[in-house]
């Protein structure tokens, strides 16, 4: 399962941040701040927000699962397109590359629900007073938390064509039109897949999250299960939040059952191997399409006009002269081209600097960096927790096959679940017993994403080479030995896989998890994610662009100074066959 | 199927150079002044060791790459991109594992724009003129590596292309499916049955080469030119046991080992000189093998190389690496196609692993210029020890970094078995140290 897992922070590049990294910062949020400019020259209220409210009762659950669901899949729809340009200009043009790849690289640790703020007042102020505008927010919310890592994968695999089917193509006179649909879109399905999985498994918890937002004195509440829930939160309804929990289980499973398993079916004609695989993703729905002979026949016109469309010989550039020897490319149009792209930076970065600047000092900057470092310190013993936990579980399910074939399924599916919708049960408890809030609400970060490691470690130790096992059965190698020699160094790639993830999405969840509220009562613990939303609720946009960007340069450093590194040093190490 | 010398040539190479330039100035020449006419009606080879350029060579052709310098046509128009009615069969077969065999045989005329009926029709018939009946539906991956490449033949043969290139084709596959898929070939073609008119494949297999062509160009290395044209007169169907055969194969061995220069035993080696020498990695321990084979009976000594690459069952290239590294360490000497032990090498078939280590070291110190340096850098810097990317250095000022990787894999693979240095492979990093 996790064979095609490319984990987007590990795209073997240099490990040290460059300047384009620090452009991209620079570029990202100036980008943002320009959005909020503009969002709050056309900031009307939005008293006409028609929306029927929302209502706790049970009854209207599905109808709201549906209208959440719509929202997934018209952002699903929006990270295809944008995977499919974004990532082929990169692939396919040098220059581009220059300046999309850092971005690109910047955006996945970029915290997704920061974003919120922004989108939500500008999407509002393109379509003030209607329910689209928030409706097109919310799903380009979820769309910031699927796009990036799917176009990661989708520009590798364009880079990674095998030379000899790129000759191919050349030599049997495919136009550049053709070759992209023959050969770089089949060759790029299982990575593009598998990350579309682990992307939308993601995006439920964006979806609950940006469905009830608050910013500043506009409340959007948009029919789902997000809202259902925040409202339940209101109203202190802890029968609401159980019903809306099982109504989000039986959505995750419908949806699997019916789109994601199909397709990961489907896209596994496409893997690059030359024998044929033991194990093949199966899903009952692929199979009755499969056998049905009128629903096949029904669309099959339909396959063939779309295969026509690519058999068009649009006169594309063929975007292939990469390997035909000559390097040297117009070193002129090179410089312009980079100067064009540092100038960029400059003015993005001192927009920045210059919006800040109007109410914010070096004293709020440093503020927002201790909050930050705090916030850091939770993630890091959470990481430290979840490890000492799921570590020596997956291991001890993994080694044993029957059990792992039971739990892996479980692991993926708590993986996917919005940890959000869960957070009330234990605010409950927390306001109940007293507790400190600081230490508290902490675990709520980690809720969620734990479960990456958990199945990471039970893919590795399934994985794990029995003769290996054997051996050190034989040599009575046991204990910390055996841990230290022989399992710990085998599962270490895919641990490092899992915990990036889960830490990745640790910061994300501190947002919505370092502050939590019951009824009246409102949790807030230290840290940058509490700093963001809090701000985000005044309608203080310069502390949220500031909050933003810190968290950002933190994640980013981390990654580059701590992830990546690890990932590397595994793969040369430890990656067995 | 005889062919006159005046029928206008479907190829025409005149002059070609291919270099690549290289970030230190000097630039590596691939292929030097190759001259080459393929006429229609014949089967054309290009012989010679990896790294000869040959592969280059049919790459210009097929329009995959363009030629440095000189002029490269095909059907009397210069070569710009891949030009119409010629085809091509890979060593990897580069078939498609999304389509299927039908699709992928269709894969070329799509391209075309040819319509969906006619696609069909053409490709239904070179799937079953090239033995593929019954396996339209299938994927690659279910097939074996000759039906496989069976696809790649029909995959080139559907668009009816002049001129067939063949880059080695039956190299990926094992001896008997090879046979069988070159003989299927060979009858298809003297029977007239293959809608193409010339072929030129590129081959380091000497028997192959004379099995099926009508003419072999012999490629020298460093840089790849063309050493000799040799006409191969045999009637199809040929019998590798035919003494007119044996002796074109024992004449083409003695010519692909015969010394660039006449300077023998004072030459520094095989491709280059001095530090800039490229090192083909041989195993130490295929080596010693070697050389107890060749000291013990039946050869005593000497060996001829189309017998020992026989019984040891190695390709040509690869017997040629091993005796080459020999020739380079100054254990043996390849003359005429046999391959002599010296009397080092003697020497070393008759002692125990630590004497044997020695005896290599003190070859490698002095017959190979580039452990001398690495050993004088080592003594020299207080640290004992120096990264490898102090040495990658040199060598890529005299090769490509591909070659600079071999060479570096050889220097540490070599050097550890002589107990030279010690290598840490995760910090790159040479040195004199030994782990206690």
């Amino acid at each position: 399962m996790a064979k095609q897992n490319t984990s987007p922070l590990a795209v073997g590049r240099a490990i040290l941040p460059n300047v384009w990294d620090v452009a991209a910062v620079a570029l990202i949020i100036g980008g943002l701040v320009l959005l909020v400019y503009g969002g709050e020259q056309t900031n009307l209220p939005l008293t006409a927000l028609d929306t029927s409210p929302v209502t706790l009762d049970p009854w209207r659950l599905p109808e709201y699962a549906l209208r959440t669901v719509m929202r997934m899949l018209l952002a699903i729809v929006f990270s295809l397109v944008f995977t499919v340009t974004y990532a082929t200009l990169a692939a396919k043009s040098r220059r581009a590359e220059i300046v999309l790849i850092p971005i690109l690289d910047i955006l996945q640790s970029v915290p997704i629900l920061g974003f919120l703020t922004f989108t939500v007042v500008f999407f509002m102020g393109l379509f003030p007073g209607r329910v689209f505008g928030a409706e097109l927010a919310a799903v380009f919310a979820i769309f910031t938390s699927q796009a990036w890592n799917m176009a990661f994968s989708f520009y590798q695999s364009l880079r990674n064509v095998p030379r000899d089917l790129e000759e191919a193509c050349e030599s049997f006179h495919l136009s550049g039109w053709q070759r992209f649909w023959r050969l770089d879109v089949p060759f790029a399905m299982p990575g593009l897949v598998w990350n579309m999985m682990m992307s939308m498994s993601g995006g439920w918890f964006f979806v609950v999250a940006s469905e009830a937002i608050t910013v500043g004195d506009t409340t959007v509440t948009l029919p789902g299960v997000g809202a259902y829930v925040a409202l339940a939160i209101k109203e202190q309804n802890l029968a609401a939040v159980a019903y809306a929990l099982i109504t989000m289980l039986a959505v995750i499973i419908l949806y699997d059952q019916f789109l994601v398993r199909p397709i990961v079916a489907w896209a596994d004609k496409f893997r690059f191997e030359q024998t044929a695989s033991v194990s093949v993703p199966e899903s009952w729905l692929l199979d009755l399409f499969r056998q049905t002979n009128a629903l096949r026949a029904l669309t099959r016109s339909v396959r063939r006009g779309l295969s026509a469309l690519t058999e068009i010989r649009i006169p594309l550039p063929n975007l292939a002269p990469r390997f035909r020897g000559d390097g040297r490319l117009a070193p002129v149009i090179d410089a312009v081209w980079i100067v064009l792209v540092l100038a960029g930076t400059v003015y993005a970065a001192w927009q920045t600097i210059a919006y800040l600047h109007t109410t914010l000092t070096l004293a709020d900057a440093g503020h927002a960096v201790l909050l930050a470092l705090a916030t850091l310190a939770r993630v890091v013993v959470l990481m430290i927790l979840a490890t000492l936990i799921w570590v020596p579980v997956g291991v001890w399910i993994g080694l044993r096959p029957k059990l792992a074939e039971k739990v892996q399924p479980l692991a993926q599916f708590l993986a996917a679940f919005p940890a959000n919708i869960a957070f009330p049960a234990f605010v409950v408890l927390i306001v109940r017993y007293g507790l400190n809030a600081n230490i508290w609400l902490s675990p709520l970060m980690i809720l969620g994403t734990q479960w990456y490691i958990l199945f990471n470690v039970i893919a590795g130790a399934t994985a794990f080479p029995s003769d290996l096992r054997e051996a050190a059965q034989s040599f009575h190698v046991t204990g910390w030995h055996w841990w230290r020699d022989v399992i710990l160094p085998g599962i270490f790639p895919y641990y490092v896989t899992g915990a990036i993830t889960a830490s990745g999405g640790s910061w994300n969840a501190a947002i919505v998890a370092e502050v939590a509220s019951w009824g009246d009562t409102k949790l807030t613990a230290t840290g940058i994610g509490a700093y963001i939303a809090q701000a985000t609720e005044a309608g203080d946009f310069q502390r949220v662009v500031l909050g933003v960007a810190v968290m950002c340069i933190l994640v980013t450093l981390f990654n580059r100074l701590f992830w990546r590194p690890l990932y590397a040093y595994g793969e040369r190490h430890f990656r067995l066959g | 199927m005889l062919k006159t010398a005046e029928s206008e040539p479907l190829v025409d190479i005149h002059n070609v150079c291919r270099r690549f330039t290289k970030g230190s100035g000097n630039d590596l020449v691939v292929l030097e002044d190759v001259d080459l006419r393929i006429a229609p009606g014949e089967i054309v080879g290009l012989l010679g060791r990896s790294g000869s350029g040959k592969s280059t060579l049919l790459r210009i052709i097929a329009g995959l790459l363009d030629p440095s310098s000189g002029e490269a046509k095909c059907r009397g128009e210069v070569i710009k991109g891949p030009p119409h009615g010629v085809a091509m069969v890979f060593q990897s077969f580069a078939l498609f594992p999304w389509l299927t065999v039908l699709e992928n045989v269709e894969f070329g005329l799509e391209a075309r724009g040819v319509e969906r009926a006619e696609r069909r029709t053409r490709a239904l018939a070179a799937i079953d003129l090239i033995g593929l009946d019954g396996y339209e539906s299938a994927y690659p991956k279910e097939l074996s590596g000759g039906m496989r490449q069976r696809v790649g033949f029909a995959r080139a043969l559907v668009v009816h292309p002049d001129l067939l290139l063949m880059d080695e084709p039956f190299s990926a596959l094992d001896v008997l499916t090879a046979e069988t898929l070159r003989t299927d070939l060979i009858d298809l073609w003297i029977e007239g049955r293959l809608p193409i008119k010339s072929v030129l494949m590129v081959t380091h297999n000497i028997e192959e080469a004379v099995l099926m062509c009508d003419r072999i160009l012999v490629f020298s290395s460093n840089p790849g030119r063309v050493a000799a044209e040799i006409k191969v007169d045999l009637s199809h169907p040929r019998n590798r046991l035919d003494p007119t055969f044996r002796q074109l194969v024992d004449s083409i061995y003695a010519r692909m080992t015969q010394r660039p220069e006449p300077r023998a035993a004072t030459s520094e080696g095989i491709h280059g000189t001095g530090v800039g020498m490229v090192l083909n990695h041989v195993s130490p321990n295929v080596l010693a093998g070697l050389i107890e084979e060749l000291a013990d009976a039946p050869y005593s000594g000497r060996a001829d190389l189309p017998v020992l690459a026989d019984s040891l069952q190695l390709e040509a290239d690869d017997l040629f690496h091993l005796g080459e590294a020999l020739q380079l360490l100054r254990f043996a000497v390849l003359t005429e196609g046999d391959v002599m032990l010296t009397d080092a090498g003697k020497r070393f078939a008759s002692l125990d692993t630590d004497a044997r280590k020695r005896l290599f070291a003190e070859h490698l110190v002095t017959h190979v210029p580039i452990f001398g340096l690495v050993r004088r850098v080592l003594d020299e810097r207080p640290s004992h020890a120096a990264p490898a990317a102090r040495f990658r250095q040199e060598l890529e000022d005299y090769m490509s970094e591909e070659q600079a990787d071999d060479t570096l894999k050889t220097i540490v693979s070599w050097g550890r078995y002589a107990e030279l240095f010690a290598y840490d492979e995760a910090a790159e990093l040479f040195s004199l140290e030994n782990p206690h």
